[in-house]
């Protein structure tokens, strides 16, 4: 008697002033405004120690011995302590992956600066890093591998000394490129460089665990992004049953993919928890951050781009490397970055012919774990510096040169040359929106009255999709020991009337607690204020892989809609009762069920199913009024927003300082569920692109130690440095997805790189100048400023 | 990030104070650079003795043609000219550029001086400004030690023990000093890539141009700042890096741009280019 479910995109009419579309202030934001959210560091547990860890003081070392100081053997661990702790291992299908242990606390070898060695617990962190001090650990140096030439070199020390190279994974893309050689009016050769990261949430890593003797469980309040995944690996390393292990994300201070891994503080938290029987507490420092945290968006690139005379892309060969470092993270082990790399990089270009080869190269540096936009900040700077080179040259406008190149809305549904179903959407015209809104018309007069000034403008574009909520078929292309599939949540009338949604994926910063509450009200129409959200704890929610990949709005956003909508169904035949009606005559609208001028509200029809079922038929539906489904959109192979960037910078050549002048973004991320919310993700991937583009570096020396390891040296953009964005949207439904929601959460990070350096390079362009590595800081635009006057003095 | 135990005093008087002075001691002002190196345990003093309690080394007043600030005044008050003496704009100017106004509400002068990191800002505007330092030692005996001399290179001055800093000394007629200073940095509130500062008084004949954040103690251009007070003209680009090439052998070419750049961006506030 369950009708099927409506067609996509039937809801969110936008009647509702909470349901879909609606610019609703976050639910959140009260008690993050009041400072009285609950972050790990915020939870009060009588008699809970603090842990401080004893880390590597060096890149690559033979640990001989590990002393603890004496008296104080109970309060300091290390591996030989935890026999029946196992290693953080992920496995993969790909076939030349090569499989590494990650220990929580190092074993035989330190392979990076900051490596856990041992952890050490006292009534206060003070007191715990003073213990930490006082652990002494005997290495024996070895060779360091500091970067991805000297661990490619013949010879080389091996950093996992049972593989017979240094690589995590090879992958090729062997496509056939001599019709585009033979046709090629124009050959472009360029080599790119990204800066290795680190991600620099507000809050860093946090976990407090303790054994719940009651539950006989053991309790793990961690700052994750994915709190069902955690008590999976939890359980798994520990050698616990899942049943005994409760996770509980609470408040999470931006994720960004830091925390969507299993961190190996994790393990050795729970396991002293779990030995001590006290309540243990860690709380990630910035420097612990600064250093054992940089773990990511370092990627070298070697392209050949052919175009005919037009600048139309005939193929693209690239050789990508990634520096992943010491570790492969679980789940999504080392291949991730390089496949995505090799996977996106063509990006929303309609490309004939392409070949790629990737490197996961293993080195001494934390482990690669993926971040906001994983490999396509890397891949969108390659590919569109690489199209500006190409226009410049064919003699054309950037702008033209992307418009013949990017897939146009006639060829949607497109399949590209990596396999990549574009689903919807119209990419030239969302170039074109962008270049209108940026003024490009009449940029060339203002650039020469800037000229005439002395002074340096520029502009440029950066185009790319966003692959979001990709699914089984994706992952499991991948290789991963764990593959996303459905997603489930719960929607449940409360006695009092009010609406409880329950959702394993959680909310840090990204405003999925509203977003996923507005939703339930486009099905129950009823005010924000009555929808209750409970997330992140393992124990309340049903399974979720998560927050990542784009994926949550969609997933749990589609796992919400498809319970409120049974939700509301049953409503409307309790109401029909109460009101002496069919269903099928009644609506939902305000919080009541209507007949006509007859209203029966949530509350009457929540008492009369929880107290007085006598006001119920006999024979009544005992399925209740909580509603668990799961959801999977149409395709799997993942919904693509896209978008271009447009970015005026102004370059000063006597400092090298960038400054920005205009930034405009232009986006279809299909229906948009709160306005406000995207915007604040686009203001915020962006101002992480512009990180990544400008200023956050970690610099090493050739010992693989880190030299940007507090904030005075890892410089972060403030307010100062971000220029006011402005956004333009269009709207294009996915035709595969609930509501025809797309993921947007990444986004944002991906196209600041490849426009403000296009943008540099433009007005460079008259001093001879080119950049090709980020971030672009005053001392690379000031040194390629010097390289192209000494070139031209040695020319005249 | 947790400092080590240490022993943490508070005199209310420098008679106090005095007696406290030693090799392990570490004397505490507003906090802000030594606060993060404690907490990095890269600082890890015995006895940490605060200096806020002591009113006298909070106060500013005129002597004898000197403006005298007392070494704990903070940058803030400098910034809000919150003082009964009315302070010489380029200083409040400069206050107004440190860091952030967190750390300016805490930071002081006087720490600033002690702590002599190259690329801050006080080192190079009180040179510019002709300053002296007036340093006290435990047994009371003062001495001045004009700004040149009182930096002797990253980190280091001319700071014994048992001396510290009581207070900082300006000419007064600085009041009416003509003035320029740039700064570049890769941030707002960051320390400086590179400092540029210049002070002329023609009626007593003061030209200071000095480059800061070079990696050492401030450089004064002597010849470049008497050539341009003599000639009233902006001295050309390369001119200034040759000078600082001189003065400076081994710095980086993009390094000697960054100086060159904020020395003339410091003298064309006074100077048209």
């Amino acid at each position: 008697m369950a009708k099927p479910a409506p067609p996509e995109q039937q809801q969110g009419t936008g009647e509702m002033t909470s349901g879909i579309g609606a610019r609703v202030l976050r639910k959140e934001d009260a008690r993050h405004l009041n400072g009285k959210a609950q972050f790990v560091g915020d939870i009060k547990i009588a008699g809970c120690w603090e842990a401080a860890f004893v880390r590597s003081p060096l890149a690559h070392a033979r640990i001989r011995g590990v002393t603890k100081p004496a008296g104080f053997e109970d309060r300091v661990f290390t591996m030989e302590d935890m026999p029946d702790l196992r290693p953080i291992r992920c496995e993969s299908t790909l076939p030349s992956y090569k499989v590494s242990d990650y220990p929580a606390l190092a074993t035989d070898k330190v392979r990076h600066v900051g490596e856990c060695i041992a952890i050490c617990i006292a009534p206060t962190r003070a007191e715990a890093e003073d213990l930490a001090e006082a652990v002494t650990v005997d290495l024996a140096p070895l060779p360091v591998l500091a970067d991805i030439d000297t661990a490619l070199a013949p010879g080389a020390a091996r950093l996992h000394e049972d593989w017979d190279d240094n690589l995590f994974l090879t992958t090729r893309h062997d496509g056939d490129l001599s019709g585009a050689k033979a046709r090629a009016a124009v050959v472009v050769e360029r080599s790119f460089e990204t800066a290795r990261q680190a991600m620099n949430p507000m809050e860093g890593k946090g976990v407090l665990a303790r054994w719940d003797h009651r539950a006989d469980q053991l309790v793990v309040h961690t700052s994750t992004q994915v709190p069902h995944l955690i008590r999976t690996g939890l359980s798994d390393c520990l050698g616990l049953d899942q049943a005994q292990v409760r996770v509980i994300a609470p408040d999470v201070g931006g994720g960004f993919g830091y925390k969507c891994v299993l961190q190996p503080e994790e393990l050795s938290v729970s396991w002293v928890a779990r030995k001590t029987g006290r309540a243990i507490r860690w709380t990630e420092d910035r420097r612990e951050h600064l250093t054992a945290g940089a773990n990511t968006r370092q990627h070298r690139y070697k392209l050949t781009a052919y175009a005919d005379g037009e600048g139309r892309l005939l193929g693209i060969d690239a050789d990508i490397w990634v520096d992943i470092g010491a570790y492969s993270v679980w789940p999504f082990t080392a291949c991730l970055e390089a496949a995505q790399a090799g996977g996106n990089l063509p990006g929303p270009y309609d490309l004939g012919a392409y070949a790629c080869r990737t490197w996961s190269v293993a080195t001494n540096k934390p482990g690669f774990t993926p971040y906001r936009g994983v490999a396509r900040p890397g891949v969108c700077f390659a590919m569109e510096l690489t199209m500006d080179a190409i226009a410049r040259a064919v003699g054309k406008d950037p702008l033209e040169v992307r418009c013949l190149n990017l897939v146009p809305g006639a060829a949607m549904p497109y399949t590209n040359v990596t396999g990549k179903f574009y689903d919807s959407g119209d990419y030239p015209a969302a170039a074109r929106a962008a270049a209108d809104m940026i003024g490009a018309g009449n940029f060339a007069a203002r650039k020469a009255a800037a000229a005439a000034e002395g002074r340096l403008i520029g502009l440029g574009y950066a185009c790319f999709t966003e692959q979001s909520a990709h699914g089984t078929k994706v992952f499991a292309a991948w290789g991963l020991p764990l593959v996303p599939g459905y997603e489930q949540a719960t929607v449940k009338l409360a006695p009092s009337g009010a609406v409880e949604v329950r959702s394993g994926n959680h909310s840090f910063g990204q405003g999925l607690e509203t977003a996923i509450a507005q939703v339930a009200c486009d099905w129950l129409k009823l005010d924000i204020s009555r929808v209750k959200v409970t997330m992140g704890d393992t124990a309340l929610t049903p399974y979720s892989t998560g927050a990542y990949a784009s994926r949550g709005m969609v997933m749990a956003g589609g796992a919400v809609s498809k319970a409120a909508e049974e939700l509301a169904r049953r409503l409307r035949i309790h109401g029909a009762h109460l009101l002496q009606c069919a269903p099928e005559d009644t609506e939902i609208r305000g919080g009541a069920v209507w007949n006509g001028q007859a209203s029966a509200s949530f509350a009457e029809i929540a008492a009369a199913w929880y107290l007085h079922p006598d006001r119920l038929p006999d024979d009544v539906d005992t399925a209740g009024l909580e509603v668990t489904e799961g959801y999977k959109p149409a395709i799997d192979t993942g919904l693509f927003t896209y978008a271009t960037h447009a970015a005026i910078v102004e370059v000063d050549p006597e400092s090298g300082r960038t400054e920005i002048l205009d930034y405009v973004i232009f986006e279809d991320c299909g229906r948009r569920v709160n306005p406000m919310i995207l915007e604040g993700q686009s203001y915020g991937g962006a101002a992480q692109g512009i990180g990544s583009a400008l200023f956050e570096e970690t610099l090493y020396d050739s010992a693989a130690q880190p030299l940007t390891s507090t904030l005075a040296d890892y410089i972060l953009p403030g307010p100062a440095e971000l220029p006011h964005f402005r956004l333009g949207h269009s709207e294009t439904p996915s035709p595969y997805s609930r509501h025809g929601i797309k993921g947007v959460g990444e986004g944002a990070a991906i196209a600041p790189a490849g426009a403000i350096v296009n943008a540099i390079n433009d007005a460079l362009a008259p001093l001879g100048a080119e950049l090709t590595r980020i971030p672009a800081t005053p001392h690379r635009v000031l040194g390629a400023i010097l390289e192209a006057d000494a070139a031209r003095e040695a020319a005249e | 990030m947790k400092p080590a135990a240490f022993e943490h005093l508070r005199p209310d008087t420098a008679e106090a104070l005095a007696g406290l002075l030693s090799p392990e001691a570490k004397l505490i002002a507003g906090g802000q650079s030594l606060g993060p190196m404690l907490n990095l345990r890269l600082a890890r003093p015995a006895r940490l003795v605060g200096l806020s309690a002591i009113r006298a080394l909070g106060e500013i007043r005129e002597q004898d043609g000197m403006i005298v600030l007392g070494a704990a005044v903070t940058h803030a008050r400098i910034e809000d000219g919150d003082s009964p003496v009315p302070l010489p704009p380029m200083l409040r100017h400069v206050a107004r550029g440190i860091a952030y106004r967190a750390v300016r509400n805490r930071g002081t002068i006087g720490g600033s001086l002690a702590h002599a990191d190259p690329a801050a800002d006080w080192i190079t505007a009180l040179t510019a400004l002709g300053a002296r330092v007036v340093l006290r030692s435990a047994a009371g005996t003062e001495r001045r030690v004009a700004m040149p001399g009182f930096v002797r290179g990253a980190y280091r001055t001319a700071l014994s023990p048992d001396e510290i800093i009581a207070a900082v000394e300006i000419p007064a007629a600085m009041r009416d000093a003509i003035w320029g200073y740039d700064k570049i940095c890769r941030k707002v509130g960051e320390f400086a890539d590179a400092i540029g500062a210049l002070a002329l008084h023609p009626p007593t004949g003061h030209v200071r141009l000095v480059a800061g954040a070079t990696g050492a103690a401030p450089l004064v251009l002597a010849e470049a700042g008497a050539e341009l007070a003599r000639s009233a003209r902006h001295p050309a680009i390369p001119a200034l890096r040759d000078a600082l090439a001189a003065a400076l052998p081994g710095t980086d070419p993009v390094k000697l741009r960054l100086l060159a750049t904020s020395l003339s961006r410091a003298i064309a506030k006074v100077l048209p280019a």
